[in-house]
């Protein structure tokens, strides 16, 4: 349904990601329905003496023989190399490889990725090196011979936030409005949202968007952990993230990319594409609190959803599924729970919701992609993943968050919440596709 | 190009030539370039020594409410110079907000907007961590060799971090302290986009309120790469000129000229406040003196795809700004002929220049040698994600003047670009367009014309 009829209708058509549960669209999607926890040992970087030496690594996976030429992507560091194998998914499930898309000027791209990995070894060999301990700062001459003996300007260049996108771009011949914002955890999300604006507007006839991101590295654990904002239970990695649970202790690491193609209704349709899902609502808000809390009764979270819902049409009685952002800190689940509770009112307790973090851990940018995925193959099967590790209950989050056990039901539309560090909140509506 | 008109009211412009529109326009007008050695860090040792740096009399106190000091802290310098941005523009726009009640010490009067009617948009770049603070910790975790050893800094160096140590550095800090200090709870968002973020963050902020999701919003870019880390990833791109210390600064960036060499990193950006044009014109019913600067009248966003450098240059055409500049000009719903001047992005680097020049030409056909063209990377230097915040600022200043600013460094133009170099002058000017292309090829384009 579309309730305003001068603006065009924005269906999604391909999907694809790469998480910590594998990197297949329908392999990740039963390990989800089956609750297995992607969580292991961190393995990028020795962690073994860091306050948290575990997360969601991205297993196994090779971005080489998804590409067109290997040799435009030589260097690319792991947050691009997810993205282009997320794309390349969803690019292929979208029939476009087959098709083609008229014009290169009407495919953009909109991602939230963040930015790739520093290279810290060479990073730390020139601060260090460098560190004129009576003045207590670094001398940047000896700074510099290192860092530039050291350091590799391709794999500098590469950090830059932009650089998924650029590759994404080149890989699809993307010629048209291509952008990538990065409002920490909520970025991905308010990519989907953004896209499906200019979608909306016409500007365009095709998008592909979403995020990649990972902050498994030294210094990203090290920032995580001194804002005592990860778990440490280090001795049940798998059981470490528990949204929702009285017990929780923080959020877990997870790295990935969740890509979606986005078109114009006119445009699946006249190419004959399978239509996964319709795009209908986006809000997005500020918190404007505090940097680091968000507001205790939740205010941005709260106008997010609501902007999201006028913006489809819809009220909180056509939501069946909620994708919670649920992180596992204690803040989030609580507050988000309280903001749910004052949006829709006496029903909140009876709309399920679940976070799939429990299982992937938390994919910072790529979260909010990655769960938008969840939302439509939900709609496309009947069934809605459980949120694992859940045995405390929380008097605080007393919702029905679909405890450790997958359930079917009919879903028709869903709610999809992402928030940042910051205050950025964003909330996207995704319904089944109705001809009507 | 929306549903509702959008005019620009406020602008906050921070960088090389000082802050402030006045600062700004002064520097335009004098066609000064105020470049010098690196003052932040000593970089001699750099390939590129120089650098337009924000002037050292900023005080960060003049902008932030004393209730604010705490917070101020945990700010890297871009978001301190894009708390300074916003609180310029909300003066610049007359506007009153909760950030100038409590500077201002005016509690007995309100914000003039709703707090979920203000919006932000702002462009970011990769913050790099301050050397010292993290050093003085990392060098804690050495061993006995006097080696970094991880297993120390895990057990416990990381403890001589600030416990807040990620959020100076996070790119949306500057939206989120921007935000919490004008109490904006609208939408906001940040785009990371190289060079093109300020101009696509406009962009989007215009589409923003023209969809009727915010009446104001606070928008731009801001970004200071003057830190060791920073410029090194710069000169590692190849856009800054390779300078010997007896180079002189004020004149090595010639953007378009046929000795460029390379562009000179600068600092700095501007925050703009974007008003929907019925709530500015309520607004005005009271503020009689208000007026806007510009409408902003077309915009377009484009991709370069050049698989020879992996869009690190343009292609040499220029296709996709070429592209960008045709999509702007019809979203105005003008002609080539009906542009007056020029701010384009003028790296000052030979494959950057040549591949806007063959852009313009191309979208400009034979109204091309009569167009005004007016780079202003001399006067303010390259400044990442605050680029086109400064390009902005100079056309939106040029509208309100009605003057070209001064060109310099340009004696031996490109072919058929009216670029050469010549002082300010008073110019009839209706309609004004904006150019930038980011490392990565995204490009932008904005027309802006008089209110």
């Amino acid at each position: 349904m579309n309730t305003h009829p001068s603006r065009r209708r924005v269906v999604v058509t391909g999907l694809g990601w790469v998480t910590p549960l594998g990197h297949e669209l329908e392999a990740v999607w039963r390990a989800l329905l089956a609750g297995q926890s992607g969580i292991g040992p961190i393995t990028r970087f020795d962690a073994t003496t860091f306050p948290t030496r575990f997360c969601g690594h991205v297993k196994d996976f090779d971005w080489r023989p998804l590409v067109r030429d290997a040799a435009l992507h030589d260097g690319i560091l792991p947050n691009t190399a997810f993205a282009l194998g997320a794309a390349a998914q969803a690019w292929k499930h979208a029939g476009l490889d087959r098709d083609g898309v008229a014009g290169g000027h009407r495919l953009g791209i909109y991602l939230g990725s963040g930015e790739g990995i520093l290279d810290f070894e060479s990073y730390v060999a020139a601060n260090v090196g460098a560190w004129d301990e009576s003045a207590r700062r670094v001398n940047s001459t000896a700074w510099h011979e290192v860092a530039a003996a050291r350091m590799k300007a391709a794999g500098e260049i590469e950090q830059e936030a932009n650089m998924p996108l650029t590759h994404l771009a080149l890989e699809f011949g993307a010629m048209g409005p291509c952008s990538n914002c990065l409002t920490a955890c909520a970025a991905s999300t308010q990519a989907i949202g953004e896209a499906a604006a200019l979608l909306r507007e016409g500007k365009v006839d095709v998008m592909i968007s979403g995020g990649a991101h990972t902050m498994i590295h030294p210094l990203g654990v090290t920032g995580f952990n001194r804002l005592t904002a990860l778990s440490t239970r280090n001795d049940e990695p798998t059981t470490a993230s528990r949204p929702f649970s009285a017990d929780r202790d923080g959020f877990v690491l997870g790295e990935g990319a969740g890509i979606l193609v986005l078109e114009t209704l006119d445009h699946a349709q006249a190419r004959g594409a399978t239509i996964l899902a319709e795009i209908t609502g986006y809000g997005s808000s500020a918190d404007a609190f505090r940097i680091t809390d968000m507001h205790p009764e939740g205010r941005g979270p709260v106008a997010a959803m609501r902007m999201a819902l006028d913006d489809a049409g819809r009220s909180v009685d056509d939501i069946d599924y909620i994708s919670v952002h649920g992180t596992s800190t204690h803040e989030n689940d609580s507050t988000e729970t309280q903001a749910i509770k004052t949006v829709f009112g006496t029903r909140a307790g009876s709309v399920p919701s679940s976070s799939v973090k429990s299982m992937m851990g938390h994919l910072i940018a790529a979260a909010g992609a990655v769960e938008a995925i969840v939302c439509i193959l939900a709609i496309r099967d009947g069934i809605v993943p459980p949120t694992i590790n859940l045995n405390k209950p929380d008097p605080e989050c007393d919702l029905d968050y679909v405890p450790n056990e997958a359930r079917k039901m009919k879903v028709d539309m869903c709610l999809s919440n992402n928030y940042g560090f910051g205050g950025q909140n964003n909330t996207l509506i995704i319904e089944r596709f109705d001809h009507a | 190009m929306s549903l509702r008109d959008v005019v620009i009211s406020g602008i906050g412009p921070v960088c090389g030539q000082g802050l402030g529109a006045s600062a700004l326009w002064q520097g335009l007008l004098d066609g000064r370039g105020r470049f010098g050695p690196i003052r932040a860090f000593d970089a001699s040792a750099f390939a590129s020594p120089f650098a337009s740096e924000v002037p050292e009399d900023f005080k960060l106190r003049d902008y932030v409410p004393k209730s604010y000091r705490k917070a101020a802290k945990v700010m890297a310098r871009d978001i301190e110079l894009a708390v300074a941005g916003a609180q310029l523009a909300a003066q610049d726009a007359g506007v009153l907000t909760r950030a100038r009640i409590d500077l201002e010490g005016i509690a007995d009067r309100a914000p003039q907007y709703e707090s979920p009617r203000m919006g932000a948009q702002i462009g970011a770049g990769l913050i790099a961590s301050d050397l010292d603070e993290l050093t003085s910790a990392l060098a804690g975790a050495r061993d006995q060799a006097g080696q970094f050893d991880i297993h120390l800094w895990g057990e416990r160096g990381i403890n001589d971090l600030t416990p807040l140590w990620l959020l100076k550095y996070l790119p949306n800090m500057l939206a989120c302290h921007v935000t919490i200090l004008h109490d904006a709870q609208g939408p906001s968002n940040t785009i990371t986009c190289g060079e093109v973020s300020a101009l696509h963050s406009v962009g989007e902020a215009t589409r923003l309120i023209g969809r009727g999701a915010v009446d104001l919003c606070f928008c731009g870019g801001m970004e200071s790469k003057i830190n060791p880390m920073s410029h090194l990833r710069q000169i590692f791109t190849g856009r800054l000129l390779e300078a010997s210390a007896d180079i002189d600064p004020a004149t090595a960036l010639r953007p378009f000229d046929r000795k460029a060499a390379g562009s000179i990193a600068g600092e700095g950006g501007a925050i703009l406040i974007l008003e929907a044009l019925e709530t500015f014109e309520r607004r005005r019913q009271e503020q009689t003196s208000l007026q806007a600067y510009a409408r902003i009248k077309g915009y377009a966003a484009t991709q370069t795809l050049n698989p020879k450098t992996r869009n690190l240059t343009p292609d040499s055409e220029g296709t996709a700004i070429a592209m960008a500049i045709r999509l702007a000009l019809e979203d105005a719903r003008i002609a080539p002929e009906d542009v007056d001047l020029v701010i384009p992005f003028g790296a000052g680097h030979p494959a950057y220049d040549s591949a806007e020049r063959n852009a313009l030409a191309s979208a400009f056909g034979s109204a091309l040698p009569e167009l005004r063209i007016c780079p202003i990377r001399p006067m303010v230097g390259l400044c990442g994600a605050g680029t086109g915040g400064l390009d902005l600022c100079a056309a939106v200043l040029a509208l309100h003047h009605q003057a070209q600013p001064a060109v310099i460094n340009c004696d031996e133009p490109l072919t058929d670009l009216n670029v050469a170099s010549g002082p300010s002058r008073p110019a009839k000017i209706e309609h004004v367009l904006v150019l930038g292309t980011a490392l990565g090829g995204q490009n932008a384009a904005i027309v802006l014309s008089r209110p």
